[in-house]
């Protein structure tokens, strides 16, 4: 059977792509980001997930204002990386497993989640920044070291799915997981944030106190994360901080008790606070 | 419908009725990302403007790059920022053209933490300065 063993939170700041992508990483600015991704990559060697199930949200790239999905599962064969207006980032297409994407959109969507099925989609920075910061540089005609199943969230128009929504989401997605016949090490990613606000006049606001208390709950009190209101989020954590609900699908998929293994936190990357946890289930460890 | 958060300083929240208001404005930011509008819009910005069917006052702040009104106005950040990409301009340089302060002034204010939240959760403590 599938064995959901691990979830990962973490930012997915366009900015990161960029400096990856342009090889600037060692420069003081982005040495502190980067290197609390170090023992993140080597987790993932050691860990190797066959699928990354990643919850994103596209930034109006691939979505436009014509047609805004709360949640969209990608069950494509294939996810080229979007164009934003400088040309796609040079990573390789992302591989779906189409399976397993199929199997979680009929158990989900019977579970009462409704589902939006996407068997066409590009992948915008949200799902190839998070890729890049947990594996490392691959070269664009190589290939990303595990198939993924993206799961699309509106966080851009107000309002977003509620966090306890995602929760619970999460927990269908675990359920679907559970019941996939093949033996596949599973990993959900949840990505975005952490607080930071991109417009207006409060542009450049931070709040490390409630981003750390945050990872703390994701660790300890996830029920109590899930029942953060919309308008915390927005005061609290910017206007964009908002994203955050993103993480508590991939929280919600986890066992109650978790190890929380690595942690990294820093301000800032561009205009926002990075914020990463990895988290393993602590069922996978009985076995 | 109540709107708590539009007691929040500085912020124009994106909910359905801005979307409403902005959609032809945004359809135009995001036509930018593609090679063949970008030029297209650098050969005849007036022409080009004229095919989406924004009001007067979202054309005039395209053209016056007017970030905060274009917010205003029912634009979304992450569509704007297209526009601003068009200009050649980062979306940290963006953010310091918003908040009225220098790149230089936004860029060291992110570096030693960002804004702080304190005094900056309720338009009445802008208000009070």
């Amino acid at each position: 059977m599938a064995r959901l063993t691990a979830g990962v939170g973490c930012s997915h700041v366009p900015a990161i792509g960029v400096a990856m992508d342009t090889g600037i990483t060692d420069q003081p600015y982005w040495q502190p980001v980067f290197d609390g991704f170090k023992f993140s990559r080597e987790w993932m060697k050691e860990n190797k997930p066959d699928v990354v199930f990643l919850v994103y949200n596209d930034h109006c790239t691939v979505f436009s204002a014509e047609c805004i999905p709360t949640f969209a599962l990608g069950c494509a064969a294939e996810f080229p990386p979007a164009d934003e207006g400088w040309g796609p980032r040079p990573v390789p297409v992302i591989k779906g497993h189409q399976k397993l994407a199929s199997h979680i959109a009929q158990s989900v969507i019977l579970d009462e989640f409704d589902l939006t099925i996407m068997n066409k989609m590009e992948v915008d920075h949200g799902l190839t920044v998070p890729m890049s910061v947990m594996f490392g540089e691959v070269e664009k005609d190589d290939e990303w070291p595990c198939l993924v199943v993206p799961l699309c969230v509106n966080v851009v128009q107000y309002p977003p799915p509620t966090g306890n929504r995602c929760y619970q989401l999460g927990k269908a997605i675990r359920r679907a997981i559970d019941s996939y016949p093949e033996d596949l090490n599973v990993m959900i990613f949840g990505t975005g944030g952490m607080s930071h606000q991109l417009q207006s006049e409060r542009a450049g606001l931070i709040n490390s106190e409630w981003d750390q208390q945050f990872l703390d709950m994701m660790t300890k009190d996830p029920v109590a994360a899930s029942k953060i209101s919309h308008l915390e989020y927005l005061r609290e954590t910017g206007s964009e901080g908002i994203e955050m609900v993103m993480w508590l699908v991939m929280r919600g998929a986890l066992d109650d008790d978790v190890t929380e293994v690595h942690r990294h936190y820093h301000v800032p990357a561009s205009n926002t606070a990075v914020g990463h946890i990895i988290l393993e289930n602590n069922s996978n460890k009985d076995e | 419908m109540s709107k708590e958060y539009e007691d929040i300083p500085g912020t124009y929240v994106f909910d359905a009725d801005r979307s409403r208001e902005g959609y032809h404005l945004n359809m135009f930011c995001i036509s930018l990302r593609l090679a063949e509008n970008r030029q297209k819009m650098k050969d005849d910005p007036e022409a080009y403007l004229a095919t989406f069917a924004m009001s007067e006052a979202q054309k005039q702040a395209v053209v016056d790059r007017d970030w905060n009104g274009l917010l205003a106005l029912g634009g979304n950040i992450y569509y704007t920022s297209k526009l601003a990409a068009f200009d050649g301009i980062t979306f940290q340089d963006l953010a310091a053209m918003m908040t009225g302060t220098s790149r230089e002034e936004y860029r060291d204010m992110m570096l030693k933490g960002g804004r702080t939240i304190d005094g900056n959760r309720y338009k009445s403590e802008w208000e009070k300065q």
